[in-house]
Parts: structure tokens; C-alpha cells; sequence
């Protein structure tokens, strides 16, 4: 999968091409995806990488939703699946089913937690103010990782907050 | 270029001396006690040699008395980088042949300024 | 140009630590007319002196000032080695330690304990305290008043003072950085040609400087040569016009000095940034030998030599090359192991980094406690892992803490026993196998098995029930909540107990054996992997999971034979393997995956131990042996029980490595759960009638 392919699918304004990148004036850009036939979005500079569906190696006594580990490149990277950890959708492994890998950094440390999604969908791009509040009305995805939501046409994305879901196994 | 002979066993010592003398345009050779000293002395020539008095194997003031035997160290100024500043060091600096000596703490203005007597 | 030396600062700073230690060790082992040690000890002091002067850190001058002091007036005879002063040298070498970690770890140092020491330096040295105090003030500021002034200088050399070193030209050059310089020389007491002496001076000179320097500026620049020369220094009213018709400038053949321009002073900036590194214990960097990097470099040759070999054989390849392509592979593993195994060694040092705090601590300790204790230290000079170095300091320090309080007994109750008065407490390391073992032994009163069973079973650990073997009972010192705080004293305290010690090496991926013997004493045996990196193993499968047991912990591996199957007390399976009775542990129940195989009575069993306890681990296959390298989970995830890490095998996919301790951990606690529901499921039998 390449954002860059993506993105550039995606006509904006204010946007300057140049070979092939793009440039956002001001604002932030989100990677969007599926669960459960729900779009979701996270911030486009924790991804490290999008990953097709591999059968990760199994860690003993781990929580259902852990399911195991990956080779990237020399480093060790846990799986999570999103769809069990939220307890939305099917948790089926597709030819669609992509892993996010996500990197955040904290102080000196980095962590990095690939997290199974249906599908991708799309970059987006969106000022600060057009992220609205979400109100806590006890959806399936507790309010810890949600940091708002984006009107994208009809639709509405959820943003969820990278950060929480970082810890989302260290219980 | 003026080569100096820097001996010191204490290595930030000596690499201070150095780096002083270097900045200011010179060469320097260093040695980390006298007997290794005496043995650079032997294969270089020098036109000014720098040294600690406290130091393993061969002190300051026997290198001193060692490099004024060689012919071609008998008029080299020896200067003798000490803390202490007693008349009795003085003596014995002057009995072994010293030029003359540095006093520690190390200030590297001071050491290139006074170095100025015995060296171009 | 301003010379910036704050670069010196951290290696100055490193270089002192080590002389402290070098003064530490000198000082315990310092006898009476042992010069060359106290030459050494003062030279350490007299260095750190002179570089903390250098960069301005005066307080560690000051205090090292009184230290070396002390050491002078004893290595030059006019005080006795004596004991008491040994003792507060050694405690001036904690202040200075102290004070020079303060400035390393860039952090403010208010220990009174300091000032208390340097309070009993001055008294040790009585009066000549002042005296001393006295040299140590900073140069005078000079008064630089900014009139010109002219002095005049007459300058009458001894003939040899070129001998020393000398040279007046030079010396007027010098004085010429002061302000103009005219000067005229006197030839009058050159001799006839047949009586000179071609390495004798009999020249002398008059000079004028017009500066606005001070008498005894001027008078510095012949500090050297005062005692070999007659010397005036005059100051002469400011009258500028008489300057020319006072010296004539007479042009002398050998002298001929052009007035030089007052250069300005060279601005200087010891600039007081401390870069110094925090942390005390330093991971940033390594020393490394320059053997160890040639050896490196050697062997990257070689590899390299291959590589062009394997490059060339593969351009045009045919099968009749293929004998040739083998023999170049299998020199590209030996390549590579070579390779491999000198890079870990590089980040290995010996282990005496680690051993030299010791003959101190238990110096100490044996004042502390009265009791007389020799150490004895052997194999400081085996290597081991950096990081596992920095790590088992403490863990060590507590097992000698506890071997002088616990394990050593007093005087008296030696001598009643028959035992020497002194008791000896020995570190030893040596490596084997792929570890290194380090040994905290002790001649004192062992371990009380009784005593420490019944303290357990105060303590709820264990129940009247239990058995126990020998080492069993030993390592129920290790469980958390085993010491009580009446017990800590303040040696053996501060809230570290054995349990931590054990998993602190447990973390570094060793172990702790225990064994000792009534009235004779007590061993304890550290195991540690020589490199955390790399490991050993054996490859074997579980289902469709491909498991890595570390090579060190297999005893061996066998088809279990269905009569040597037995079960006990309900849950337990134990095998007979010859004398004992090893547990069985199915891995797939252990780790709940599906496993082709749960039937014991044909099983695969891997015999492994840890901790003195052997258990058969049943698995469905056997797969290679391969050397692997370690990766944590910790990094993104978190830590397993029964999992010590995960390394990257040759088809790229992820393997798990066993974390053999934590197994059986988890096995005994599983079974012990399973008792405890079986026994609250038992219906009560006491006390029902039928």
C-alpha cells in the first residue's frame, strides 16, 4: 500500500504537487480505515508502515486480542487486533485486512504496535478546528482513544489518539 | 615550527598542555613520565621541553639532570610544570639543570605567554 | 583567540575517579616504609590538585590540598604511617569522590560530612596549616594602573647562564610584552679570542621599557634567572623625551631588538559549562583495548577476503564450482563466528571493575561489625558483559554484605567453635560453560536449614506440609517477604532483600545456587550469561509454534518410555529418569496452544534444569540447534512470563525464546492453584455422620 498513491488521488486545495509530494499548507494529515464498516483515522506521522495480513508468531497466555508478533525489518513488533480489542466486527483475515504499524514517541523511549484494520481508506487532510469533540455517548470504543471527529462529506471519521492506544495492552 | 616536548603522567594534564601549545602554533611530542620522555628526547629534537616533577618511573628533576648529559639538550630550556613553588624546588630544579618552571594551576594564557622567554 | 578547555574537563574528571581508587587501594594495603606507595598515593592527590585548580573547581583543590598535605609530610618522613591516618586519608577519599561525582553529574554537593573531614585534615596538620593555606591563594591581581611608566633595567648575567637554558634575547623578547623595549648592550667584558669560552655569556645589558606594567611584572620575566644575574630596576619619572638620549641605540652586531607592539592579552575562557555526563554508572561509553580493534580489524579483513571469493565464484557459475562455493560458505560462517564473537568481546571487561569496590567494603564492614574478615578475591581479570557488569554490582555488594553479617560469625564464637579468629570471605570468577560464575564464599557458620524452614513457615511461605530438598530450604531465603525489618540492619538493609538480589540476576538472565554446610560455611553461586546478545539453542516444535530452548539449560533430550511415567498426588506426572523424578511439563498446556501431541505415554521430552531443579519439557518435535540472536519483547510489548525473549530466525519469521526458570514457576504455580480448588471443591469430611 502507498499513501503516496493515495493521497494523491485525493484533489485539495491549497495543496502545491511537487514531484509527486504533497505539501499541506497548514493543518494535519490522518490515515483512514475500516473497522467494522466504520471509518477511523489516526495521525499520518505515527505510521510507520501498512502492512498486508500475516500470521504473526503466537504469544503464550497473551489476551485474545494480542495476536502475536511480527518480523519488520529486524524488529519485533506485537499485533493487535482492533477489532477484538473494541469488540466491533468480525475479526476476519482477508485479503483486505491490513496491519498499521504505528511508532510513537514518548520521552527517550519508542514503541512500535501494529494494529489489524479491515482496510485503509484514505489520507486525509484537515485543519485543527475542523476536528469536533466526540460526545461520550458510550459507543463501542472507550473515550480514551478517541480525540474527535471529522466531517468528511457525509461521512464521520473518528480520530483516535495514538498515544492511549500505544498502551493498550500494558494493563 | 618549534618542537616542545610535553611530559606528564597525568593525561588531561598533558593533553591540555598540548592542545595549549598546539593552538598557539606549535608542535608538540608527549610522553607520560620521564623515562619515556628521555627515550623521545634521544630520537627528536626540541626546542623546548615541558615537564611534570611527580611522575612514575623517572621524575621531572632526573629527567632534567638526564637531558642536560645528552650534547644536544645542554642549552634546550627545560621548564618544570610543578604546584609547588618552595625555594627547595627551585634548588633542586636549578641543581638538575632547569630553565626555569610553571606553576600549576594551569592557566594557558600565562603558559604561552611566559614560554616566550626560552622560545621563539 | 581565547583556548577553551572545558573539553579536558570530563577526562580529568574520569582520570580523578581512578586515581581515588588507585589512592583507596594503596592506602588498605600501605605498611610502614612503603615509599613507593606513598609516592604514588601522593602523586594521585597532587594531580587531581593540579587539574581541579586548572578548571576552576575550587573546592575539590582546596580539600585535595590538605590531602596531599598530609601525604607529604609522610613520604617525606616527617610523619609516621600510622593507622588513624590511613583512616581519615580513606575518608577523605570518599569526600573527594563525592565532590568530583557532584561536579560530573553536573549536581550542587552539600555534604557536611566534607567539611567535617577537611575540618580533621587541618587539625592532623596542626599549624602547618596556615602556612599551606596560605600558598594556595590565586595570584595577586596585578595593579595595572594605565600610565605609562619607564623603568630601567640593568642586566648583568652570570657567564653560565646559557647553560640553564637561558637565553637573555629570548628573555627581552619576552619583556617586550610588557611595552617598548630599547636596550644597549656592553661588550666590555668579552676576553681575548685565545680565553673565550664559546659556551659562556660575558655580555650584560641596559634596558628601558616604557610600559605600564608594574615592578613586579617586570621583575617576572627574570624569575628564572635571578639567582644567576645581578639585577636593578629602577623606575624612572615619566619624561618621555629623556627615553632617547638615555640609551643610545648602540647597534650591536649580536643584539638588535626592534621595539615590539604590546600584543593584547590573550583573552582566557575555562569556560565552567560542565559537559560532564550524567548517571552514575556511565553507558555511554566503552574502553576497549587497542588488541581487541586490531583483532576486529584482522578479521573484517578476512571476511572480506571471502566475500570477493564467493563474488567471483558466483559471476560465471557452473555446477563444477559447487565443490569450491561449499568450502567458500563454510568459510563465511567461520568468518562470521569469529567476527561475531570478537565484536561481543569488546563489550566485555574484567570483572575486577566490578570486584575493586570489595577489599573497601569489607574493610569497613569488619570495623563496623568487630569482626576480623580477609578477602580474597580471585579471578578478577575474567571478562565478562558490560552491561551485565553494571548490573551485578549491587546484587553482589548485598551477598558480601550479608556473607560479613549473616555468615561470618563473631570473634568469640569462632574461637569457642575451634576456628581461626579471622574469617574469610572469598569472591571468585570464573567462566563455564557459556557462563561466568561468580562465587561469594564464607568460613563461617553456614546455613541453619532448620532455621530457615521454620522462619518460612512463620512467614507463610511454605506449609508445615511441604518437603523440601536441601536446596529448596536455601532458596526460600530468596522469597519476597523472607527478611523482616527488625532483620535488616543497617549493613545488610536500605529495603534490599535477597529476593530483589535474585531478580536482578534473574533479569540478566542468570541464576543463584546456594549451598552450604553447618558450622563450615556458606557458597553462593551466581551463573551468568557471558553475553546477553546471543544464545545457544535448541529449536523445537509445540503445534505449529516453534519454541527455542537455551542450550545451557538441557540435560537431555529422550522418547519417554511409558513404565517410567508416574503420576503423584493427583496432577503431577513425574518421570524416573534414573535417580530422580523429573516433573513433566506439557508446554501446550502450559501456553494453552493446540499441540499434535498430548499423550505423555509417547512423548518428547526435553530434560532441562534451573535452579537446581530439573523438569522434562514435552514437545512434538526436535528441530535445529542454531546460535540465535536474542531480541526483548520488552521493547514493544512487554514482558511474558515463561518467555525471556524472541529472536528472528533464517526464514524471517519469529520465534520465542523459553524462559526455563519462569516455566517451572509457572507450572508450580498452576499446580498449586489446582490443589487449592480441589481441596475447596472437597466435600468436608470431618465432623458429617454418614
Amino acid at each position: 500500500m502507498d499513501i503516496q498513491a493515495l493521497a494523491a488521488e485525493i484533489p485539495m486545495e491549497g495543496e502545491y504537487n511537487l514531484e509527486g509530494i504533497d505539501f499541506i499548507s497548514s493543518g494535519k494529515q490522518f490515515l483512514a480505515f475500516i473497522l467494522a464498516q466504520e471509518q477511523y483515522a489516526v495521525d499520518i506521522l505515527c505510521v510507520e508502515e501498512i502492512r498486508s495480513w500475516e500470521n504473526p508468531t503466537k504469544i503464550p497466555n497473551a489476551p485474545s486480542y494480542v495476536k502475536g508478533v511480527i518480523n519488520m525489518r529486524g524488529i519485533i513488533v506485537p499485533i493487535i487486533d482492533l477489532r477484538l480489542k473494541f469488540g466491533i466486527g468480525d475479526a476476519n483475515y482477508s485479503e483486505t485486512t491490513v496491519v498499521i504499524v504505528l511508532t510513537v514517541e514518548n520521552e527517550d523511549k519508542s514503541r512500535t504496535i501494529g494494529f489489524v484494520v479491515d482496510a485503509v481508506s484514505d489520507v486525509l487532510n484537515s485543519e485543527d478546528d475542523e476536528v469536533k469533540n466526540a460526545p461520550d455517548f458510550g459507543g463501542c470504543v472507550p473515550q480514551k482513544y478517541i480525540d474527535g471527529l471529522i466531517n468528511v462529506g457525509d461521512n464521520v471519521v473518528t480520530l483516535l489518539n495514538v498515544q492511549a492506544l500505544q498502551a493498550i495492552e500494558a494493563h | 615550527m618549534s618542537k616542545i616536548l610535553v611530559v606528564d603522567d597525568s593525561n588531561s594534564i598533558r593533553d591540555m598542555v598540548s592542545f595549549t601549545l598546539k593552538s598557539a602554533g606549535y608542535d608538540t611530542i608527549e610522553a607520560r613520565d620521564g623515562q619515556q620522555g628521555l627515550s623521545k628526547a634521544k630520537s627528536n629534537s626540541f626546542d623546548l621541553v615541558i615537564s611534570d616533577v611527580n611522575m612514575p618511573i623517572m621524575d621531572g628533576i632526573t629527567l632534567c639532570s638526564e637531558l642536560r648529559k645528552l650534547p644536544s639538550f645542554k642549552f634546550t630550556p627545560v621548564l618544570m610544570l610543578t604546584t609547588e613553588s618552595s625555594v627547595d624546588m627551585k634548588m633542586r630544579g636549578k641543581a638538575a639543570g632547569a630553565t626555569g618552571w610553571l606553576v600549576k594551576p594551569f592557566n594557558p594564557e600565562k603558559l604561552l605567554a611566559t614560554i616566550k622567554r626560552v622560545i621563539r | 583567540m581565547s583556548i577553551d578547555l572545558s573539553q579536558f574537563i570530563p577526562s580529568f574528571l574520569e582520570e580523578s575517579l581512578e586515581g581515588l581508587e588507585l589512592m583507596e587501594t594503596s592506602l588498605l594495603n600501605l605498611q610502614q616504609g612503603d615509599d613507593d606507595s606513598i609516592n604514588a598515593i601522593f602523586r594521585a592527590a597532587h594531580s587531581i590538585k593540579g587539574g581541579a585548580g586548572t578548571f576552576g573547581f575550587n573546592e575539590v583543590t582546596e580539600f585535595t590540598h590538605l590531602v596531599e598535605t598530609l601525604l607529604d609530610e609522610m613520604r617525606d618522613g616527617r610523619r609516621e604511617i600510622a593507622q588513624p591516618d590511613i583512616e581519615l586519608l580513606l575518608v577523605s577519599v570518599d569526600c573527594l569522590r563525592i565532590l568530583i561525582e557532584a561536579i560530573r553529574d553536573e549536581e550542587a554537593c552539600n555534604n557536611s560530612n566534607i567539611l567535617a573531614t577537611a575540618k580533621r585534615l587541618e587539625l592532623a596538620l596542626d599549624n602547618s596549616n596556615s602556612e599551606s593555606r596560605c600558598k594556595l591563594s590565586n595570584e595577586t591581581s596585578d595593579q595595572q594602573n594605565n600610565a605609562l611608566s619607564t623603568w630601567l633595567i640593568t642586566f648583568i648575567p652570570e657567564p653560565h647562564l646559557v647553560q640553564t637554558g637561558n637565553d637573555p634575547l629570548l628573555l627581552f623578547n619576552a619583556l617586550s610584552e610588557l611595552g617598548e623595549v630599547s636596550l644597549e648592550a656592553h661588550s666590555k667584558d668579552i676576553p681575548s679570542l685565545l680565553e673565550l669560552d664559546a659556551e659562556a655569556l660575558y655580555l650584560s645589558w641596559s634596558l628601558a621599557i616604557k610600559t605600564s606594567a608594574n615592578e613586579d611584572d617586570i621583575k617576572e620575566v627574570f624569575e628564572w634567572v635571578e639567582d644567576e644575574c645581578q639585577l636593578t630596576i629602577t623606575k624612572k619619572p615619566i619624561d618621555i623625551q629623556d627615553e632617547k638620549s638615555l640609551v643610545a641605540p648602540l647597534h650591536d652586531e649580536m643584539t638588535e631588538l626592534t621595539l615590539a607592539k604590546q600584543k593584547p592579552s590573550t583573552a582566557v575562557s575555562v569556560t565552567q559549562e560542565k559537559k560532564s555526563q550524567k548517571a552514575k554508572n556511565d553507558s555511554g561509553s566503552i574502553r576497549v583495548g587497542v588488541d581487541k580493534v586490531d583483532s576486529l580489524i584482522n578479521l573484517v579483513g578476512e571476511l572480506v577476503i571471502t566475500q570477493s571469493m564467493l563474488s567471483e565464484l558466483g559471476n560465471d557459475f557452473e555446477m563444477s564450482k559447487l565443490a569450491r562455493l561449499t568450502t567458500g560458505l563454510e568459510q563465511l560462517l567461520q568468518n562470521t563466528k569469529e567476527l561475531q564473537e570478537s565484536v561481543m568481546r569488546i563489550r566485555m571487561l574484567p570483572i575486577s571493575f566490578v570486584f575493586n569496590r570489595f577489599p573497601r567494603l569489607v574493610h569497613d564492614l569488619s570495623k563496623k561489625t568487630g569482626k576480623e574478615i580477609t578477602l580474597v578475591i580471585d579471578g578478577e581479570q575474567t571478562e565478562l558483559d558490560k552491561t551485565v557488569m553494571e548490573q551485578i554490582g549491587d546484587p553482589l555488594v548485598h551477598l558480601v554484605r550479608n556473607a560479613v553479617d549473616h555468615g561470618i560469625e563473631s570473634k568469640a564464637v569462632r574461637l569457642a567453635n575451634g576456628k581461626a579468629e579471622k574469617g574469610t570471605i572469598t569472591l571468585a570468577a570464573y567462566h563455564q560453560g557459556g557462563n561466568i560464575v561468580i562465587e561469594i564464599n564464607d568460613d563461617g557458620g553456614g546455613i541453619n536449614r532448620q532455621a530457615v524452614f521454620e522462619k518460612a513457615l512463620e512467614k507463610g511461605i511454605v506449609d508445615a506440609n511441604t518437603t523440601l530438598s536441601e536446596s529448596q530450604v536455601f532458596d526460600l531465603i530468596f522469597e519476597p517477604g523472607f527478611s523482616t525489618a527488625k532483620e535488616l540492619s543497617d549493613i545488610s538493609g536500605r529495603g534490599v532483600g535477597m529476593d530483589v538480589v535474585k531478580k536482578n540476576i534473574q533479569s540478566l538472565g542468570g541464576r543463584i545456587q546456594i549451598e552450604s554446610e553447618p558450622g563450615k560455611g556458606s557458597q553462593f553461586k551466581v551463573y551468568l550469561p557471558l553475553t546477553l546478545a546471543i544464545l545457544d539453542g535448541q529449536l523445537v516444535k509445540v503445534g505449529s509454534e516453534v519454541y527455542i530452548i537455551p542450550l545451557v539449560t538441557i540435560v537431555e533430550s529422550l522418547q519417554v518410555k511409558e513404565q517410567l511415567v508416574n503420576r503423584v498426588s493427583g496432577d503431577m506426572v513425574l518421570y524416573r529418569l534414573r535417580e530422580d523424578n523429573v516433573p513433566i511439563i506439557p508446554i501446550y498446556n502450559l501456553f494453552n496452544i493446540p499441540a499434535e501431541n498430548k499423550e505423555i505415554s509417547n512423548a518428547l521430552l526435553v530434560v532441562v534444569e534451573a535452579d537446581g531443579q530439573k523438569v522434562g519439557l514435552m514437545v512434538d518435535d526436535l528441530l535445529a540447534q542454531q546460535q540465535v540472536v536474542v531480541k526483548s519483547l520488552n521493547e514493544n510489548y512487554q514482558q511474558v512470563d515463561g518467555i525471556s525473549g524472541a529472536t528472528i530466525l533464517g526464514d524471517g519469521s519469529v520465534a520465542m525464546i523459553l524462559d526455563i526458570p519462569g516455566m517451572i514457576q509457572m507450572a508450580l504455580k498452576k499446580s498449586q492453584r489446582a490443589q487449592q480448588v480441589k481441596l475447596a471443591n472437597k466435600p468436608q469430611l470431618a465432623g458429617v455422620s454418614s
